[in-house]
């Protein structure tokens, strides 16, 4: 069975709380509004105990602990630098 | 002497009990603000709420056993669970009975969050702003002391607490969720900066 | 070079009919092969993501169950794409077969026509076609409904495409489920581009091998492209792998009055002229250049205009499209948006080309569809392809672009 050992924020129903963010500052940043930024999503066993209380304390249950790995990012962002010349 | 004791212990875990209930509400309307602070996280407030709600449901329990228990009260156990099932002031038992059930429901439903998903949960999580009004008026018409000045003054204390966290509430606002759109919509003027910093 | 999606008819010809497509196609091939055929043609999708068709609709019919459904996807939010509302109006059969061709394939029980409500021509023309097809002998093997969508840039996203179908409420949905696990009706739902649909229709007939002769990169075919900024814009079809070089002599862009390109769209990125014009229009090698083809859009910015003020007014308009669903998506974009509004008349201030890197490298994957992930991409190429025009707007409030070097 595949350990359900990854986070997962529900970006929808996420409101800003933060409360996720102070349970595991070295997994989840809060970006300028408050918003969670997850720094990386697989939960290291030594927090596997405050991921879990991390997704049943969140007020609106945003925070998930799944098997299915983050989706990856469209490969559409940050072209090669362009040249300089002339511009 | 024994029937003093289950009085007094009656009353007394009474009022215990809503002096938590008081402050479960308090804390519970708090998480709502996202207040918090480096020494007082904002996940304390949330844990502190759902903690004092089991303590208060523990003290509820002893006044429910030495209320029944006092053989002046001539109450049973039906009293405790139906309405109007009590000869003794049949009206603001009734009013307890109907306190106790919604703060079950509110209890039941909040360890079953995951189970039964947000919608439901909060659905039945607002009828707390019913359970605790009528928990308030069962303290003052079921009591054989309702109108004693301490306990006056203990229920003033309480209406005053949980007043003064609905006021900061509606002051500092909650949910960014109804604010969204209006952000979006406010885009469309050039130069206006209505992005809020919220703080850590 | 010889049309084959626009074969046919002269394309001021408006729609061709059931009878005229019949003579020029023949009917309708058996299903049974198609899977199979489209994988081997290596057809990628039409809509923006490339995905490859072959996989979807295998993907789609295992989990089907024979109660499967279609959605063509029509709605074409991005405001520089005109392909696929071409399509639908010239074309209305050949995307119908596509669409009914899928339906047999995957096993779907309905076929949904989302189609953008402000697409008049080519609404009419499908729904025409439709009253075509349900009049012959066999008339239509499966329902087939036209839903008109929104108009609104995220409308034409697949989960909101497929939450307006069932709800009337054209916002992207959290995955999972994505819409080939659960879509319509619930059902394990195939959305696809109606440009995607068309291709699959010819490949069925002609086969992969016939697919595979056009093309000039890793990536075979032809596709079709919506071209702005030169002397005659429009939609055109070409061979992948054609250079934005060849595009721009096809549409009257010249390199000496160009400053920029934007390759696919608002979802896409700035590319300096000199830069893009070798550029080959491969999906697989615009990958590797961290570039995307998108929904087809080429856009040439003319020497003389600013390409601040063009980013600022894009990403403002991104933003105020947002689903106001998500509030990374939300504030992150307003942030930005107003940023570079300030930035782009002059009034920036210290840090503020900082925020924005800051700001964008932040958005990608935060939001519940890949609306922030498009913005922050466009934010990326411009802060590339334009940085020396961002300092100078920045740092002194002056633009080499526009009215005697004011910034507007």
């Amino acid at each position: 069975m595949i350990p359900r050992r990854r986070l997962h924020v529900d970006r929808i129903r996420c409101d800003g709380y933060g409360m996720c963010a102070e349970l595991l500052p070295e997994l989840i940043d809060l970006d300028d509004w408050g918003y969670p930024i997850l720094r990386a999503d697989v939960v290291p066993r030594e927090f596997e105990g405050l991921a879990r209380k991390a997704v049943e304390v969140c007020p609106v249950l945003a925070l998930r602990l799944t098997a299915e790995p983050r989706r990856t990012p469209t490969p559409i962002a940050r072209p090669a630098p362009a040249s300089r010349s002339g511009s | 002497m024994s029937d003093q004791i289950l009085w007094f212990a009656a009353r007394g875990a009474g009022v215990v009990a809503l002096l938590l209930f008081t402050a479960t509400t308090v804390l519970g309307i708090l998480t709502t603000t996202r207040w918090g602070t480096a020494g007082w996280p904002r996940f304390l407030t949330a844990e502190l709420h759902r903690n004092l709600s089991l303590l208060s449901l523990a003290f509820l329990a002893v006044h429910i056993v030495t209320a029944i228990a006092d053989p002046f009260t001539s109450l049973g156990i039906a009293a405790a669970i139906v309405p109007f099932a009590s000869s003794y002031r049949p009206v603001w038992v009734a009013i307890g009975v109907v306190a106790l059930d919604l703060l079950l429901a509110l209890i039941v439903t909040s360890l079953l969050r995951p189970r039964i998903g947000q919608g439901l949960w909060r659905a039945v999580h607002w009828t707390a702003y019913a359970a605790w009004p009528l928990a308030l008026a069962h303290g003052l018409g079921a009591g054989t002391d309702a109108f004693s000045t301490w306990l006056l003054a203990v229920q003033a204390g309480c209406i005053l607490a949980v007043a003064l966290a609905i006021g900061w509430r509606l002051w500092a606002g909650g949910s960014n969720r109804e604010r969204l759109p209006d952000v979006v919509a406010a885009g469309r003027r050039p130069g206006a900066t209505p992005y809020v910093r919220r703080d850590r | 070079m010889a049309a084959r999606i626009l074969a046919g008819p002269p394309l001021d010809a408006g729609p061709e009919s059931l009878r005229d497509h019949l003579a020029r196609l023949g009917p309708r091939p058996n299903a049974r092969a198609a899977i199979k055929e489209l994988e081997a043609s290596g057809l990628l999708g039409r809509g923006g993501a490339g995905f490859p068709a072959g996989t979807k609709w295998r993907t789609v019919a295992a989990r089907g169950g024979g109660d499967a459904r279609v959605l063509a996807n029509g709605a074409e939010g991005e405001p520089l794409s005109a392909k696929d509302r071409a399509l639908m109006t010239l074309r209305p059969h050949l995307v119908l077969d596509g669409a009914l061709l899928a339906a047999s394939a995957v096993g779907a029980a309905e076929v949904v026509l989302y189609v953008g409500a402000e697409h008049r021509h080519a609404r009419s023309a499908l729904s025409r076609a439709i009253g075509e097809r349900a009049a012959t002998r066999g008339g239509l093997p499966v329902p087939v409904t036209i839903v008109d969508a929104p108009t609104a840039y995220v409308a034409g996203e697949e989960t909101a495409a497929v939450h307006f179908v069932n709800d009337r409420d054209a916002r992207p949905t959290a995955v999972p489920p994505r819409p080939f696990e659960a879509g319509v009706d619930g059902r394990p739902t195939l959305v696809q581009n109606v440009e995607t649909l068309a291709c699959a229709a010819l490949v069925a007939r002609r086969g992969a091998a016939w697919y595979r002769e056009r093309g000039s990169g890793t990536t075979p075919g032809t596709t079709l492209i919506t071209v702005t900024g030169g002397s005659s814009p429009g939609v055109r079809e070409i061979d992948l792998g054609t250079t934005v070089a060849d595009v721009a002599g096809m549409a009257g862009a010249r390199l000496a009055e160009t400053s920029a390109v934007l390759l696919g769209g608002y979802f896409g990125g700035w590319a300096p002229a000199a830069d893009a014009w070798e550029i080959a229009l491969d999906p697989a090698a615009l990958r590797e250049r961290g570039r995307t083809l998108g929904a087809g859009v080429i856009a040439f910015l003319p020497a003389g205009q600013c390409g601040v003020r063009a980013t600022a007014r894009i990403i403002a308009y991104m933003a105020a499209q947002s689903a106001a669903q998500c509030g990374p998506c939300v504030f992150g974009l307003r942030a930005i948006g107003d940023t570079l509004e300030r930035i782009a008349v002059g009034t920036g201030r210290s840090g503020d080309l900082a925020r924005l890197d800051r700001w964008g490298r932040q958005l990608p994957g935060r939001g519940a569809c890949r609306h922030p992930d498009g913005a922050a991409g466009h934010l990326a190429s411009a802060l590339d392809a334009f940085g020396e025009e961002f300092r100078l707007h920045a740092a002194t409030g002056r633009c080499s672009a526009g009215a005697a070097g004011r910034a507007a």
